[in-house]
Order: structure tokens, then sequence, then C-alpha cells
């Protein structure tokens, strides 16, 4: 029996019993190939990448139960493997695939392809860090790498949201205001393989909410149609472009809506953006996926000590909610943004995001501080945190000079790097 | 052949390999073929990519770079093509060679780049905890084709040859004299050599004992290399499993023989390779 499944029955997609809801515990691999499978899914390529494989085989294996209806076929790469989810997608078929890290770069070139072809693929990001150095634990400069590629982006921070997001992402992406592919993002490791209570949806439910995939330019022989196009000029081409922009825009009203429908069906919606006793919080960090939970349990620990301290979450990161951010982030004292990434010779990814929904705000915080940490999955800690807060209370050292980020590693934990590589490296 | 030879290329690090694994076999007869080419470590460089196989050039003491999966060949090629006095060995496995990055092997024979390639062959993803291989068999159940493999595994020797290869072998690591003899022979040989090395998974997928019923060394079966047409048909055998060295041609140049005569023979990282009397004499005051 498969970790986390329930014991009696399945799903099926068309006719299905419906029988099963309710809650299980399960990994967030096991909650992306609930899904993937609570979709309906009809094309699965796929390659194995440590942390992600988990969810192919579990949709290898579902497949050969007969508990789900799709076909599951291994290519020979990422890149193979995104190139046909694509024009499968395109096809027709409701295409879903996973991948992480290394694989997501190595198909990269096709992401941008696949959202220009309009075609909209719900593709899972398990993050990992990229080579080099190698390491298998997660950090976001993965999934920012394809930031600007036209897919839609949702981050998760639990089991839960990993499966609700694929829903959802699903009914954005296949929306005819948008048609755009999706990522829905986790945390290797941290989410990955850590098991956490589910809710699991009624599949009868799932399918009023989410039909059968409606291709707008299927493939029929009545009605033949070609894509790819040559454009050759600047003019077609940037009407080809702001035609993508303004569909990812649109999605963000798609999504509101979706999600409050979402909501009224199961009991749980999602915005773009979350609020952590942010009401009156003075003192707010900006934080996406798992690290987010650790973040929450720090400004609880504060509140209890009458510090007004808040969280603001961001779920979806393309389209980005600049309201939601402006809203929730002005008239605060201070702000912190974590990026659990690093754009060499820059800083964190996601600063300039936030101040670019800040800047035209009158009453926008004078004081927002960059912060990187959790490279490669290195512990975030709650002193580490509570650090990040003390700084916001003390104000800019420098004000109203530019804040020195902070990077999160102690100078014992770098000593002790060093340590470790000279000893590697036959040094004393 | 003295101990201390052996010793000169003997890691640190000791190998993570599950007990059993082929992988411990091409490593010892890669460093035995090193030490009988009378090779030392800072005259090579062993590459490899992402995988169980791919982890070797930690266990060896010579140069060493761990690359990406798919691409250990490009990898050598630069190495080699800056330093073209180092003998450059790739290591890595069937799924890193014969599917993600089997495009640059096939172009690799075409240039007859003089890298050595040796691919642990064990018909399944190891690292990555079983899934299907390029070199799975029709039928084979792993956890990406839990109904049996329904597509026709790869056969990348007679590829490689109809590629152009000029030194096409396939050795297993249950034969250990046998692989550090065909190691010898392609470190010798003048351009690309493909070693398909049979090295079982005991964990995931284990063929021991199937391979060491069914193969067998062609020359022990009178096999002599002559043509391609030979070659194609000694590779091709449905009943059992040859090794030997099917193919080896040494009249083409390598790829890198034609760059020097191009360039004048200056290789582009010339300086780091050769030390002139006088330069080291100074070095040896400057450090004295
Ligand atoms: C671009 C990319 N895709 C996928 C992976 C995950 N991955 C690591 S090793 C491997 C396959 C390992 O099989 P093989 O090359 O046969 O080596 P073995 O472990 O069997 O020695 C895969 C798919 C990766 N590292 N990079
Ligand atoms: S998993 Fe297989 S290939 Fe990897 S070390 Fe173990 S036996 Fe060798
Ligand atoms: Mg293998």
């Amino acid at each position: 029996m498969l970790q986390g499944m329930p014991s009696q029955g399945y799903y099926t997609r068309k006719g299905g019993e419906g029988v099963l809801s309710g809650s299980t515990l399960m990994t967030g691999n096991l909650a992306a190939a609930w899904g993937a499978r609570l979709a309906g899914v009809d094309y699965v390529p796929a390659y194995p990448i440590t942390p992600q494989t988990e969810i192919i085989e579990t949709i290898a294996k579902w497949v050969r139960l007969g508990q789900m209806k799709g076909k599951l076929v291994q290519m020979d790469s990422e890149h193979s493997m995104l190139t046909a989810a694509g024009s499968a997608s395109l096809s027709g078929a409701r295409v879903f695939t996973a991948t992480s890290s290394q694989g997501l770069l190595y198909g990269l070139e096709m992401l941008y392809n696949i959202s220009g072809w309009r075609a909209p693929i719900l593709l899972v990001n398990v993050s990992r860090g990229l080579a080099a150095p190698i390491t298998l634990e997660p950090d976001h400069n993965d999934v920012l790498a394809a930031r600007d590629s036209g897919f839609l982006q949702f981050h998760a921070e639990t089991c839960q949201e990993v499966l609700d997001l694929i829903l959802l992402g699903y009914r954005v992406a296949e929306d005819r205001s948008v048609l755009l592919p999706a990522i829905v993002n986790l945390d290797g490791f941290y989410l990955s393989f850590t098991r956490e209570k589910v809710e699991l949806p009624k599949m009868d439910t799932v399918s009023t909410f989410l039909p059968e995939y409606d291709p707008p330019a299927p493939l029929r022989a009545t009605k033949p149609v070609s894509h790819g196009a040559t454009v050759l000029s600047g003019n077609l081409y940037s009407y080809f472009r702001y035609r993508m922009h303004a569909a990812s825009l649109e999605a963000s009203e798609v999504f509101r809506k979706a999600s409050a429908e979402y909501g009224g069906l199961f009991g749980r919606e999602y915005e773009a953006t979350e609020g952590y006793m942010l009401q009156d919080a003075e003192y707010v960090i900006v934080m996406s996926n798992s690290f987010t939970t650790i973040g929450k349990q720090v400004v609880a620990k504060l509140r209890e000590r009458g510090v007004a301290a808040g969280l603001l979450k961001l779920r979806m990161l393309r389209p980005f909610p600049f309201d939601d951010v402006a809203k929730s982030l002005a008239g605060r004292r201070a702000v912190a943004v974590f990026d659990q990434n690093l754009s060499p010779g820059f800083g964190g990814i996601l600063y300039p995001e936030i101040l670019a929904s800040l800047y035209h705000k009158k009453n926008r915080p004078q004081f927002v501080l960059p912060v990187v940490g959790g490279l490669g999955g290195k512990q975030l800690t709650v002193q580490e945190l509570e650090r990040v807060f003390e700084s916001l209370r003390n104000g800019p050292p420098t004000f109203p000079d530019r804040p020195d980020p902070m990077y999160l590693m102690r100078e014992d934990e770098f000593d002790r790097a060093k340590r470790n590589i000279a000893i590697a490296s036959g040094g004393g | 052949m003295r101990l201390s030879d052996l010793k000169e290329f003997e890691s640190d690090t000791r190998p993570d390999w599950c007990p059993g694994c082929g992988d411990f076999g091409v490593l010892a007869a890669l460093k035995d073929a090193l030490v009988k080419s009378g090779k030392k470590p800072h005259e090579v460089a062993v590459v490899s990519g992402i995988g169980c196989s791919s982890n070797l050039p930690g266990y060896i003491r010579t140069y060493g770079f761990h690359g990406l999966h798919g691409r250990p060949v490009p990898v050598a090629v630069g190495i080699k093509n800056a330093n073209p006095s180092l003998t450059v060995i790739a290591t890595a496995g069937d799924g890193d060679e014969y599917g993600i990055g089997f495009n640059h092997v096939v172009h690799a024979a075409r240039r007859n780049d003089d890298i050595k390639l040796i691919v642990m062959n064990n018909e399944i993803y190891g690292l990555t905890t079983g899934q299907l291989s390029p070199t799975s068999k029709l039928g084979q159940k792993t956890k990406t084709s839990p109904d049996g493999s329904i597509i026709y595994p790869l056969q990348p020797l007679p590829t490689i040859l109809g590629a152009g290869g000029t030194f096409i072998a396939r050795t297993f690591s249950g034969d250990p004299k046998h692989m550090s003899w065909v190691i010898q022979e392609a470190i010798k040989h003048r351009g690309f050599a493909l070693i398909d090395a049979i090295s079982p998974c005991v964990t995931w997928y284990n063929i021991y004992d199937e391979v060491k019923k069914l193969f067998y060394r062609i020359e022990d079966r009178g096999y002599k290399i002559t043509d391609q047409q030979a070659a194609f048909n000694a590779m091709n055998d449905p009943q059992g499993i040859p090794t030997g060295i099917f193919y080896r041609t040494e009249e083409k140049q390598s790829f890198q023989e034609k760059l020097a005569e191009i360039n004048g023979g200056k290789a582009p990282a010339e300086s780091v390779q050769t030390l002139d009397r006088n330069v080291a004499l100074q070095l040896i005051q400057e450090f004295a």
C-alpha cells in the first residue's frame, strides 16, 4: 500500500465512486501526485530527479493499478519531457509533469516556448539548490530562474497547499482569458518528504470545479491549425509578448474568482498573498514556501512578548500581486524581505519586486531590509529570524542610506565551513 | 607493477557504493590500467556526470571533475582541447551517456576526440533508485515502467560504430583482468574510445548471475579486429553477451591532433602542462 493512500476504494475520473475524501497524512510529493490524479490528467511525460522522483513513481503505480486514467511516459530528458508536455497540451490533452533544479534548468528553453504556445500545462517544481556545488536540498534559484518565462507561479507552504494549488492552477491556466502554463513550487525535503495532514477533496466535486479540459484549438480534421509561428517582425513579436503579459495579469482576477469558488466547495480559500498577524503589525517579514512556517512561529512568539510583528506570505509570484503587497505593507514601520535565493552581484531576487510594489505609496515603509538565507536548505533558525525583527525595530543603522543586506550565516558556521574545506583539500 | 604505484591512485575518500556494486570492479580495473599504462596521477583527469557511477572521480587520486547529468563528454572534451597532453577519462552511467547526454557521445565519436569514455552500464538509474534506463530490457519492470518496459533498449555499440567510432569495446566488472586490459588499450588508442562496462546494480536491478552466465570474451573465440562489418556481427549476439574490443582503427587522426596542426601546436592551457627546465629551476629557487 502506498504511503498515505486511503485504504478503501479509489477515485476514478469518470463515473468514479467518489467515496473517498477526508484527511490523511501524506508527503508534499504525494500531495502533488494526488493533485494530478484529482485533476484527471491525460498525459504525464516524466523524468526522475531527486527530490521530485516520488511524484512520478506514485503516478506510475496508480496508472498501473488502474486508479488513474492518464498515460505516464518516461522520456530521455527534461528537455524532451517538457517539449512533449507542451505539444500534447496543444493537441488537446490535460498535461501534468514535475521536475527539480537541474531538470528545470535543462528544460528552461522549452518553458518559454510552452508559454509562447499558450499551452496550459501544469508543472510541479520541487525546489533544490542549483549546481555547482552539487546539493539536493532546497532554495529558490531553480524556480526563480523560470520567473520570466511566462509560466504562472504558485508557491506552497504546506502539503495541503500543494494539492489545492495544483487544482486551482489548472483552473486558472486553462481559463480562456489566460491560457498560460503554471508552475506549482514546493520545497524539496522540507515539504517533499515531510508528512502533513491533507484534506482530500471529493472527486465528484473536483470535477465540477475543474471540468475536462476544453482546448481552444485541438487537432481536428475539419479545422487544421499550425503552432509555433515565425514572426520575424518586432511589431508582431511585441504584439504576442504583450498579449502574454496581459493574459498573465488577467490571471490575478481569474485566480481570485476561482479561489472563492474553491473555498465554497472545499472550505479552503486562497489569496495571492497571505497575512499572518498582519492587522496591527508594525514590523513585517515577507516570506514564501515552507520556511514561512518558521516565520509564523517567530511572529507568534514575538507577539507574546508584546512586539507588533507580522508576516506576509507570497503565494502567487506570477502574476505578481503588486496591489496585495502594497496594501499589506504600506503604513508599516519596517519590513524585511526574506529571499531564499541569491542573485550574485545583486542579492535577493524578490526584494526589488517588493520595493517596486511600494515605491509609489505615500506611506511606504521607511525601511525595507533585504535578508538572504536558507541557501541549499540551510536551516533557518528562530534566533536568526528574531535577529531580523530586532534589526527592523532598531531601524536602519545608516538611514537614509541603502540598508546593508543580512546574509544569514553565523561566524562560527562560516568558520566551520572554511575548516571543512581546508581539511577536504588536504590542508590543516 | 608495484603496490606503491597503485597506492598513488588511492584517494582518501571511501566509496559509498552499496556493497557488491559493480562500480567497485570498474574503479579497481581503472587504477590497475593506469598503473600498467605507466601513468602518474598528475597526467590523468577523470571526469563524470551525475549518478552512482559518476561518483568515481572522488575515489581516485587524479585530477577530477564532477559535472552535470549527461555532460561528462563535453567536460572531457574541454579539458582535452585545452590540455592535450593529459589522459582524459570520462566515467559515467548508462543514463548519463546513453540517455540525456547521448548526443555528445555521437559527436565525440564522429570527431574522434581523444578521450576515453567508460560507461558503467547497469541497465537502470541507480542513484535515483531504480527507474527505466535507455538500456533497460524490453519487459523490464522498474519504478517508472511497473508494467514492464515497452521500449527496445538502445544498442550503443553499433550506434557509435555507425557514427564513426574508432575504438569500441565491451567488458564486465566481473572480469577485472579483461576490463583492465581493455582500458589500457583504450588509453593507447589514438582518439575516442567507448567502453561499455557492464557494472551491475545489486540494489535495484541485479544482473550479476545473468551476465556471468552469458558473457564471453570474443578474443577467446578467435575474433580478430578487421572491418566494421565483422564488428557489427560480433556485437550482435542475441543469445550471449560478447565482450572484447570489437573495432579499432588507428588510421584516423584524433581531433586534437588535427587541432594542433591548425594552430601551430600550441595548446590553450599549455603553460599549465609543460614546464621548461629553466622555469622549473626558477620555481624551485623561488620556493626553496
Ligand atoms: C538534468 C538532470 N536530470 C535528472 C537528474 C537526476 N538524476 C541523477 S542521476 C540520474 C540517473 C542515474 O542513472 P545512470 O546515469 O545510469 O547512473 P547510475 O546511478 O545507474 O550509475 C538522474 C536521472 C539530474 N541530476 N540532472
Ligand atoms: S544503487 Fe546500484 S548502482 Fe548505486 S551504488 Fe548501489 S548497487 Fe551501485
Ligand atoms: Mg545506470
